[in-house]
């Protein structure tokens, strides 16, 4: 049900019944190793290309997920899954093997929060009963694809992020265990300008702000109401910046100890939330319930090509397009 | 960034930009500065041991041992980059590394290495200038560029 300009109560209030998390090298050194429920060594996984290796985390992910929730996969309806990848590869190639009905989404790094709303609204409508929620990422191919190739030796800004390599999925279902979606605010592109690829967390910020905000707005609550307020993706920087926008321009100087502003600074949300969101504060917080925050950002990375040689660089300094 | 970029923002935006590059942190100048100097220091002095034993050994005069020391440097670097070293070095020497011609090696191998799964005429091939090409295109342009100034200043009596 709409409530407020652009926030959905969900009656049913429909629970993630289990989570699953894999992740890669870089990920098994960080703070959240421990949530992992399969860590790799290399980010390779056998296979032939870093797409295909995000292709198998994915799968690991999702059916290790399926099989925590006692569940086979015939018992999922839909699978709703999204990458970062052209035509969303990982996502398109994991729902072959799963064999299970796909809804593909793309909402770069608001995928997850972008699949667990939609799940939890086809499940709170009554259109299905088990809906399988995924999302991956691989550093590499992220590299490859925005930034630069990744054995190219190029220096990074300190406000540079890291990709994840590394998966997650979870099974959102109408009856069951585990923390429950209450409401979902669906965020806005707010673009502030900013073009640098290696800053993506000052990019992110002003929807994430937005975003809790219009939350608070629809739902007339005030930050109080909720034990931990979780971002993903934003990095130092853009939880810092989100921090001060909020207490800037939100007018909620209530914020006090109870409420920790949290910003996945060493795992991208897109993995994470099998383990920060769902292991952590989010099941003590069940009575209370979660936050998705959809930082609807997109990716506003234009990649330098170089697609013209001398003429073509003149004509360009040149001449305006004839129409 | 530049005034005109400035000039297509709305003042909203502008007002964001101020406040988040007020909170972002800085980078490094002074230092990346030296490890530039450093790391950039250190290739050339290789580069001009290798021109050197070039030189003493192998009867090259000064002109001539520019093309077998670039080549020297050019497999080193490729080799590094294949190893996936090169990286990390340039990484820690930013411009140091990216300047001389061991960092143009890198780009053309490490945009090679990522594409081969895409196979070798269309990943490799198609994808190998992916960040040499720019520094190609500058380059051969502004070297027109410069030549037709000298042309014509030499054809007016100067120099």
């Amino acid at each position: 049900m709409l409530q407020g300009h652009q926030t959905w109560v969900f009656k049913s209030k429909p629970t993630i019944i289990s989570s699953a998390a894999i992740g890669g090298p870089f990920e098994a050194q960080g703070n959240l190793a421990d949530d992992f429920d399969l860590l790799h060594g290399d980010i390779w996984l056998g296979q032939d290309s870093y797409e295909q290796a995000e292709k198998k985390f994915l799968e690991q992910a999702c059916e290790t997920a399926i099989k925590k929730a006692g569940l086979k996969k015939e018992d999922i309806q839909f699978f709703l899954s999204g990458d970062l990848i052209n035509q969303i590869m990982p996502s398109s190639f994991t729902a072959r093997t799963l064999a299970v009905p796909y809804l593909g989404i793309y909402g770069a790094c608001s995928s997850s929060m972008e699949g667990l709303s939609l799940a939890s609204l086809i499940i709170d409508t009554g259109f299905a009963q088990n809906a399988l929620v995924g999302t991956s990422s691989h550093n590499a191919a992220s590299e490859k694809q925005y930034r630069y190739p990744t054995e190219y030796g190029a220096q990074k800004p300190p406000t540079a992020q890291w990709t994840v390599t590394g998966a997650g999925a979870a099974v959102v279902a109408l009856q069951g265990q585990g923390p429950r979606v209450v409401a979902s605010t669906i965020g806005r592109v707010i673009d502030m300008g900013l073009s640098d690829p290696f800053n993506m967390g000052a990019a992110m910020a002003p929807a994430a702000v937005d975003t809790i905000e219009a939350h608070f707005r629809d739902l007339n609550i005030s930050p109080s109401h909720y034990d931990l307020i979780a971002t993903g993706d934003l990095g130092r920087v853009g939880h810092r910046i989100a921090g001060d926008l909020l207490t800037v321009l939100g007018g909620f100087g209530l914020y006090d100890d109870l409420i920790k502003f949290s910003g996945a600074g060493a795992s991208v949300p897109i993995s994470s939330f099998g383990n920060q969101l769902v292991k952590g504060a989010l099941q003590e917080a069940e009575k209370t319930g979660l936050v998705g925050v959809l930082t609807g950002i997109f990716k506003i990375t234009s990649a330098g090509i170089s697609s013209a040689i001398i003429f073509g660089f003149l004509a360009s300094v040149l001449c305006k397009p004839k129409g | 960034m530049s005034s005109i970029k400035r000039k297509n923002l709305t003042p909203v935006q502008q007002q964001y930009q101020d406040f988040a590059r007020a909170r972002e942190p800085q980078r490094p100048l002074v230092i990346n500065c030296i490890r530039a100097f450093i790391v950039g220091g250190i290739i050339c002095t290789i580069g001009q041991g290798v021109q050197l034993f070039f030189i003493t050994y192998f009867n090259f005069d000064e002109k001539t041992a520019g093309d077998p020391t670039v080549a020297v440097l050019i497999l080193i670097s490729v080799i590094l980059t294949s190893l996936g070293l090169y990286d990390h070095i340039a990484h820690w020497g930013g411009a140091g590394s990216a300047v001389p011609v061991t960092g143009f090696a890198n780009t053309i191998a490490s945009a090679s290495l990522d594409h081969k799964s895409e196979g070798f005429v269309l990943g490799v091939g198609g994808n190998m200038f992916k960040i040499a090409g720019p520094v190609i295109v500058f380059g051969v342009f502004s070297a027109f560029v410069v030549a037709i100034i000298k042309v014509i200043i030499t054809s007016l009596g100067g120099m």
